[in-house]
């Protein structure tokens, strides 16, 4: 049942809901405490499970006495590495849908260390606090091995990696002679730029709900960003039918990457549910949410060179990036600079580290996040040294073909983002000599940056059941881990169909559903909306079919052109009165439901003659205390080019969210190591400083018309990414407008700016 | 190394004990274990998960709850210590149907994404109206600061307690 993609086969001009900013249809569960996240399902007779965390980062369990946390009243077991059943074999069979190149995690597999806070037992309890206490009784010792933690200390022990995970594109081959253009250049920029390790921190902390049933069948509740990654791994772990599994996650208390993979609380929930035949509940603690994924730390040179009027004559790029000693895990950090500027010489690479740590896992907007920083902090250097306008700089080398590719892009709006994001900041009164704008003891400083993200899209099958109530149900196995993808698919279904957003209802978040990838990339509303819009085409064309039989002939014999769908009727669109109810026309034809299913796919041929992505260019403005250092942002203007915005209200919410994490990640985010012991020293929300309500402005979010006719049936491209990728460099850009002083190290703290200052 | 079993024996879990709240208007007594925290009294013994967990340790806000009129972390205190008092949730806030004000702001305001962090946000947005200490966008920014959310939807959280600040005032009532 492929719904074939046709270009043609377009959403119409809005004149429904889609466009609207209807209010998220999951905001009332959410307000009441209604909503269920996975540890929040009642189980009679339930049992909690609590990690032990390896206290080394690498070596050999020599032992772990179990007997006093065995003795406590109310303690069921304690599962190590000596009593867990034996499981699967092959490196295959632990690969998730998300997982890279190597050998995946396997928990209490044997008596290895790999990484500190590795789960090294699991005590079950009967109830949350004496499985917590017993775990404090569980005593393991150790024989440590020689480990390495530290990125700077290694960084030239480094490898290319190669295509290691689905979705990576290693960086094109040089062009021209870089070095000998940058030798030549009128006007060079070369420095080198750090970025900190970043954990997710969703406000919901990892946990599983796994239910045994009798006849040996498992329903798990789990905080994942793929119901069916989570189902598929389960079986292939514990080799069970699929039939057997049933995975839920209506809703997820946030992720932004860190559900992409399933985590060890799934493993040992259903390890100990199996073993015990009885409902098992694992919830990681805060400081066990550092034991997993996370942004990678990345050391990264970028060099251009120029000529006087601002062309870029030489473009070098290069990362080094952590990843774990078992997994190869890569994103796509250097390529997006030899995308987004024209230059005829230009050399990117990309190098990794093996590290003794957890494998790094993708972070909101992976990469870009990374990489489109230090090329666009370069870029505000450039400016400077050349004392041309940063805006205009850009303008100067920007281009309309993608020059890794030579292809031509679907859309790019960037100009309009440059020229409507200025306007509506003001940029034009920016004086540009830095330290030039202050209030009182506060330097102010206005910083820009352009960002990209890419406009995938993958397959997806949807359902769809339209009632003789009137009603409309789509479903299929996604997720909304607080996107709005409740809201955005019921607005595309109703939109299709002519019917009141109320009139329809989403299901997600079930592995018994259609099938749908795991919700990340920004790829959601691309890849389900377009199969939402394809299941609702086909009730649409079997309604019409059914109405144009009927007796009567109540649309007087008016083609599937010339009729609309709306407010619940078939509506003849020259001659309005001629119009029938779906629900008579359902009557007539003896239907008491209409049951539909179809799968889109990409517009494959279309797509690999372009490169597809979303754009934005970022304002922000800075204050900087002169004395002590410290940064408020007190002003972002973020503009965005992503295609057609299915609801303004939820992809403001995503890009200003967004922004609040470039915010982070310029000023405050950071996983502080402590390389004697391999072990980060601030892995609690105290300490690990993620933005708080005072940290925040207004953001001005605009969306600029672009229309797409390549990207999907929608023309829309998705936001979930774009929003962060040109905010950190921007607020650097905006502190050294400010301060004179060039801080090339994220999270930019204030220790680092009093120290250049003093320099 | 071979195991070996410990010479001291654990002490024991607490034995439970009865609690007497009064939580969203009706008198709850339990029977639990003296070291459960009020967070998962609500959450475990009450079946109120309306009450998120972010942290446990007192640093994110999920689980603000209203004591007596108050907002409190309900992960920093035990159930016990909170006996004979009234303790509100958000499953408290709406009346029947009718949500409360905070709670419509917070879906006109999209000042929610994954929700997880909302009903603390709103409890402590209802402590904070209480408290009649807010007066600027500035100080719901500074007084809102200890409930974190990780999607950012903080300029709406802050819209959202303006609108009912602002409707308040111009009705009257206390801010």
């Amino acid at each position: 049942m492929i719904a074939k993609p046709r270009i043609p086969d377009l959403l119409p001009e809005p004149g429904g809901p889609v466009g609207r900013p209807v209010p998220r249809v999951d905001g009332r569960l959410k307000v009441t405490g209604a909503a269920r996240y996975a540890a929040e399902h009642p189980v009679p007779g339930l049992l909690h499970g609590y990690v032990v965390s390896a206290a080394i980062a690498r070596g050999r369990i020599t032992g772990i006495d179990t007997a006093a946390a065995l003795a406590v009243p109310g303690v069921i077991e304690v599962f190590t590495h000596r009593n867990r059943p034996d499981l699967a074999r092959f490196d295959r069979t632990w690969q998730d849908g998300d997982a890279p190149r190597g050998s995946p995690f396997r928990p209490l597999c044997d008596d290895e260390v790999q990484f500190s806070l590795q789960p090294v037992a699991l005590v079950v309890a009967d109830s949350p606090e004496t499985a917590r206490y017993a775990a404090r009784l569980v005593e393991v010792t150790y024989e440590a091995r020689e480990h390495r933690t530290d990125l700077h200390a290694h960084r030239h022990d480094s490898f290319t990696p190669g295509k290691a995970k689905g979705g990576f594109e290693p960086p094109p081959p040089p062009r021209g002679d870089p070095d000998r253009a940058l030798a030549l250049a009128d006007v060079r920029i070369d420095a080198r730029y750090t970025q900190a390790t970043e954990h997710h921190n969703p406000m919901e902390m990892h946990a599983t709900t796994a239910v045994y049933h009798d006849d040996g069948t498992l329903t798990v509740y789990d905080k994942t960003q793929g119901a069916q990654n989570t189902r598929s791994y389960i079986c292939k772990v514990f080799g069970l039918p699929a039939s057997a599994v049933r995975v839920l996650n209506p809703f997820v208390g946030g992720a932004f990457g860190s559900g992409l993979r399933p985590q060890h609380q799934l493993f040992l929930a259903v390890m100990a549910a199996t073993q015990l035949r009885r409902p098992v509940r694992v919830e990681l603690s805060r400081p066990q949410m550092f034991s997993f994924g996370h942004r990678p730390e990345t050391i990264q040179r970028v060099a251009l060179g120029a000529r006087r009027d601002g062309r870029l004559t030489a473009l070098i790029h290069e990362a080094v990036q952590e990843s774990s000693r078992h997994e190869t895990y890569v994103e796509i950090v250097v390529n997006w600079s030899g995308q987004q500027y024209r230059c005829d010489n230009v050399r990117l690479d990309y190098r990794l580290v093996r590290l003794d740590r957890a494998t790094p896992l993708d972070q909101r907007a992976p990469g870009a996040a990374t990489g489109v920083p230090a090329i666009e902090m370069a870029m505000d250097e450039l400016a400077f040294a050349l004392d041309v306008d940063p805006v205009d700089l850009r303008l100067r080398n920007y281009t309309d073909t993608d020059p890794n590719t030579g292809k031509p892009f679907s859309s790019k709006e960037l100009r309009a983002c440059f020229a409507q994001g200025a306007e509506r900041f003001g940029w034009a009164r920016r004086r540009p000599r830095p330290r030039s704008m202050r209030d009182g003891r506060e330097l102010i400083g206005w910083g820009v940056a352009a960002g990209v993200w890419d406009a995938m899209q993958g397959r997806a099958t949807a359902r769809a059941v339209l009632g003789l109530d009137g009603r409309l149900t789509v479903s299929s196995a996604t997720a909304d881990i607080g996107t709005g993808t409740y809201t955005v698919m019921s607005q595309i279904a109703a939109e299709v169909l002519g019917l009141p957003v109320e009139a329809v209802t989403f299901r997600l978040g079930d592995s018994d559903l259609p099938t749908a990838p795991i919700e990340g990339g920004s790829w959601t509303v691309s890849t389900v909306g377009s199969a939402v819009k394809a299941v609702c085409d086909r009730v649409r064309a079997r309604l019409f079919d059914l109405a144009s039989a009927m007796d009567g002939a109540p649309l007087g014999g008016a083609g599937a052109r010339d009729v609309t769908f709306a407010g619940g009727h078939i509506v003849v669109t020259a001659d309005p009165v001629r119009r029938v109810s779906l629900t008579d026309v359902m009557r007539s034809g003896g239907l008491p439901a209409i049951e539909e299913e179809a799968m889109s796919l990409p517009y494959m041929v279309a797509r690999s003659r372009h490169t597809l992505g979303t754009h934005s260019a970022v304002f922000a403005e800075v204050r900087v205390d002169e004395d002590l250092g410290t940064v408020r942002v007190t002003r972002v203007v973020s503009a965005i080019a992503a295609g057609r915005i299915i609801n303004p209200r939820t992809a403001a919410s995503q890009i200003s969210g967004a922004v609040v994490w470039g915010i982070g990640m310029a000023l405050e985010e950071e996983t502080i190591f402590d390389h004697t012991l391999g072990r980060c020293m601030n892995h609690d929300l105290a300490e690990y400083h993620v933005p708080v309500n005072a940290d925040v402005p207004e953001i001005d979010v605009i969306f600029v018309d672009e229309r797409d006719t390549v990207v999907n049936p929608l023309g829309a491209k998705g936001v979930g990414e774009i929003g962060i990728v040109g905010v950190p460099a921007a607020i650097a850009n905006a502190i050294f407008h400010a301060t004179g002083v060039r801080v090339r190290d994220l999270p930019i703290t204030l220790d680092k700016i009093l120290m250049r200052q003093e320099e | 190394m071979p195991d070996s079993p410990r010479s001291t024996r654990p002490a024991p879990p607490p034995e439970p004990v009865a609690v007497t709240l009064t939580v969203n208007g009706a008198e709850r007594t339990l029977k639990i274990a003296p070291w459960t925290s009020l967070l998962d009294a609500l959450r475990l013994h009450l079946d109120l998960t309306g009450t998120k967990k972010g942290c446990d340790h007192g640093q994110c806000g999920a689980c603000t709850v209203l004591v007596d009129g108050r907002r409190i972390n309900a992960c920093l205190t035990l159930a016990v210590m909170q006996e004979g008092r009234s303790v509100t949730t958000v499953e408290g806030l709406a009346r029947g149907d009718a949500l409360h004000p905070l709670q419509e702001a917070f879906i006109a305001c999209d000042a929610l994404q994954c929700g997880y962090c909302t009903p603390g946000q709103l409890c402590s947005a209802a402590g904070l109206l209480a408290e009649g200490k807010a007066r600027s966008d500035d100080d719901i920014r500074e007084l809102m600061s200890g409930n974190i959310c990780r999607c950012g939807a903080y300029p709406g959280i802050v819209a959202a307690i303006r609108s009912v600040m602002n409707r308040r005032a111009t009705d009257g009532d206390a801010p």
